[in-house]
């Protein structure tokens, strides 16, 4: 006898089917768990969200991460600080000069080394490039998140210059490990300023471009604007920083709050998110960026926005460092075996996507005791069980592409 | 540990070695390797120069590979680009076997190949995808440049030339396909 | 306020609590006993004299020599624009707290409902050091008794990576720990 059972064999389950309830929608669906990554093109790496949907509804995300742990603070303990500079490339890898410069910032405060203006000024101007060229990835995934292709053929391009001049002074395209303690490994070439200056004349008119393509789009404004509100309040509880942090509204950045390096020495305007119909500061003579209507502060569309106006600054910053780059030496005269004091010392600087913090405990030999890497993409990473919660399923990539993390960061 | 990729398809082993299959085999391994389409696996920075060379200046496409697919159900290619670590290695292994026959694999980057710069003090990181699934083609490099990843593409092109469906060996046992 | 004024209000305060406080140096810290942790944090948040809103990190640290396992909080009082340049918030003060406790049986309780971010944080801590934070939000209750879940590395992983005595694994999930040249070699 087959116990399978049909519809018309058993009237207890046409019982279940109460025509009404699904009119009212009183209907039990049953919650579905999806797992999303870590493998996914939207998931900006090996992250993995375990969603709790109940239809197009997502009730709950849980992010796992630890995909890309790659000991780096173990490492820190077994190796000299000349030594860890590649390491920090490594972390978040698309802005590796600004982790090179966090790194290099720490040991040097700790060591008492005084590092020439020449050197700092080239710091400067590699790392406002990198925050463009990271800022420009940030762009094309997501416009690829979000379904369009083209954009990010474009950044790349643009990217493809930016690593040309990179390439010129170091070698390298990714990984520079170009910013060391004390300096940097080695001097500009000698047309870089040239170089530099017809890439900037060059890649000003380019945001437009992507202001035409996709952050005035419709659709794209339909899937961004209001999605993955995030107030300052929840913004500061959770150690967001960076532009997540400004998109809410709280003018925070450390080139400017807790200066460092020579960055008082520069004119720079940071921009936070505004209502719809306020405009962005950009630089003088640059296209501005008016805020669309549908747009909060706090959502997807101002943290996307938001790094385009902050390329715009970077390379107004660039420009007045090349316009400024003095004579003189490289790199300071540094012991070959640092010795590290017995002191420790915790020390932030501003990335492309937020606060890199590096605490080193020194103990009088060449190695550190500690080394604590604060990705900032790791406390950005966390508000996303916090905001991910009554939205639809297409909104998460939206959300946490917007977010922009590089697993490298999160995990180290 | 890891097996070999079985060649039980349709077409190999079949035919005697005196059955002339040259122009049958010049067919199918041209088109085989102007349509290779890697699945998108990036892990680290190695995806980075990935995505470079899937973008305007290198142009994988004009490879024939450019079309990544997110489903590794649908790919010949899983470029494994990026540190494989422990809590990685059991999904690498998985997205290995959801694809379909006749697959490869490139190790891209020193991680893959021998755990890279983390070799020594990594106690989360697999020292060589190698120890996961079977590697084709490694790549070098830290991370490789958009041309060493075309060179090694080229180089998996060559592999994929040098395949006949004339049997090389015993014959294989009936299998129920 | 001035390092040392925030020193002398917390000892007056909490006494014998803060067991030790060094205003002087690189990284200016007072060191708190770690029953009464809760109390100083919720106090260091919500003290308008205080306001330190944004806990920046939170670091274990084993301090194998004194036999004791720290937990390093890091702590910025960013307080919104009244009047300053541009509208720019500003940094009032700085402080890093350090909570140590034995290494044998560690335990911190967990500020995670003071600052949302010290959960990501402590869960790490716990993951690599052993740190266990009593309170945390995402407890697992196993062999080794109830601890915040581990994030990075696999829920069964063996042992905390940073400590200092710590042994590399041989194998994990049938992979070998070593590949076949530096299996010659010792592992430090």
């Amino acid at each position: 006898m087959s116990t399978r059972r049909t519809l018309q064999s058993a009237p207890d389950l046409l019982a279940d089917l109460d025509a009404e309830a699904m009119d009212q929608g009183k209907l039990q669906t049953e919650e579905m768990l999806i797992n999303m990554g870590p493998q996914h093109p939207s998931t900006h790496g090996v992250l993995r969200l375990v969603l709790r949907t109940d239809g197009e509804m997502v009730l709950e995300t849980t992010p796992h991460i630890g995909y890309l742990h790659r000991c780096a603070e173990k490492i820190g303990e077994s190796v000299a600080p000349y030594q860890y500079v590649p390491y920090t490339d490594r972390l978040d890898y698309l802005s590796a000069m600004n982790n090179n410069h966090a790194w290099s910032l720490t040991i040097e405060k700790l060591c008492g080394i005084q590092v020439p203006e020449r050197a700092s000024t080239i710091r400067i101007i590699m790392a406002e490039l990198n925050r463009i060229a990271s800022h420009l990835v940030s762009l094309g995934t997501y416009g690829l998140d979000m379904g369009a292709f083209t954009p990010f053929l474009y950044t790349f391009r643009e990217r493809e210059y930016i690593l040309d001049l990179f390439e010129a002074v170091c070698g390298a395209r990714l990984t520079y490990s170009y910013i060391t303690p004390g300096g940097v490994t080695d001097d500009l070439t000698e047309d870089f300023v040239d170089r530099c200056r017809a890439f900037l004349d060059y890649f000003v008119p380019k945001p437009a471009e992507y202001n035409q393509l996709l952050s005035y789009n419709h659709i794209f404004i339909e899937r961004t604007a209001g999605v993955g509100v995030i107030s300052p309040r929840d913004a500061i509880a959770w150690g967001l920083t960076g532009t997540c942090l400004r998109a809410t509204g709280v003018k925070w950045d450390l080139r400017k709050c807790l200066a460092y390096d020579i960055y008082d020495r520069f004119e720079f305007e940071v921009p936070v998110g505004l209502p719809e119909g306020g405009v962005m500061p950009v630089p003088p003579g640059m296209p501005p960026v008016v805020v669309p209507a549908g747009v909060v502060v706090g959502d997807s569309w101002t943290r996307y926005a938001l790094r385009i106006v902050e390329m715009y600054w970077s390379a107004h910053i660039v420009r007045q460092a090349l316009d400024r780059l003095p004579a003189g030496e490289y790199r300071a005269k540094v012991p070959r075996t640092l010795k590290l004091p017995e002191a420790e010392i915790y020390f932030e600087a501003e990335n492309p996507r937020g606060q890199l913090g590096f605490y080193v405990v020194g103990n009088g030999t060449s190695i550190p005791s500690r080394v604590k890497v604060r990705g900032p993409c790791f406390n950005n990473l966390s508000i996303v069980s916090h905001v991910c919660r009554d939205c639809l399923l297409a909104d998460i990539p939206a959300i946490v592409g917007s977010i922009d993390i590089v697993l490298g960061e999160v995990d180290r | 540990m890891v097996e070999e990729p079985t060649r039980n398809g349709l077409l190999y082993n079949r035919f005697d070695d005196g059955v002339m299959v040259t122009s049958v085999d010049w067919l199918l391994n041209w088109a085989r390797e102007s349509s290779i389409w890697p699945v998108t696996f990036g892990i680290a920075c190695c995806a980075i120069e990935m995505m470079a060379t899937g973008a305007s200046r290198f142009d994988i496409d004009r490879f024939g590979a450019g079309a990544f697919r997110p489903t590794p159900r649908q790919a010949d290619l899983m470029i494994v680009a990026g540190t494989v670590t422990y809590k990685m290695a059991s999904r690498i292994r998985r997205l290995y076997n959801q694809m379909p026959d006749p697959k490869y694999v490139m190790a891209m980057g020193a991680c893959t190949i021998g755990g890279g710069p983390y070799a020594r003090h990594g106690y989360h990181v697999v020292k060589g995808v190698e120890m996961v699934v079977p590697v084709d083609v490694y790549v070098p490099g830290c991370p490789p440049r958009p041309e060493a990843l075309l060179e090694g593409l080229m180089r998996l092109q060559d592999r994929i030339r040098m395949q006949t469906i004339a049997r090389r060996g015993p014959a294989p046992e009936k299998t129920d396909i | 306020m001035s390092v040392e004024e925030i020193g002398s209000v917390l000892s007056e305060r909490f006494g014998d609590a803060i067991i030790e406080f060094v205003a002087a140096g690189l990284h200016p810290h007072a060191v708190v006993a770690a029953g009464r942790w809760h109390e100083v944090a919720t106090f260091l948040r919500d003290d308008p004299r205080m306001g330190f809103n944004m806990l920046r990190s939170v670091s274990g640290v084993d301090r194998q020599a004194q036999n004791e396992l720290e937990a390093v909080y890091d702590l910025i009082a960013m307080a919104p624009p009244e009047g300053s340049r541009e509208g720019f918030w500003a940094a009032r003060h700085a402080l890093a707290v350090k909570v140590r406790t034995e290494r044998a049986n560690p335990h911190i309780p967990s500020v995670a409902d003071v600052w949302p971010t010290a959960d990501w944080h402590e869960r790490e801590a716990y993951d690599l050091l052993g740190i266990v934070f009593d309170g945390h939000p995402d407890p697992v209750e196993d062999e080794a008794g109830r601890h915040p879940r581990r994030i990075l590395c696999p829920d069964d992983w063996q042992g905390h990576a940073l400590r200092k005595d710590y042994v590399f694994p041989e194998a994990y999930g049938g992979i070998p720990g070593r590949s076949e040249i530096d299996a010659s070699k010792p592992v430090k």
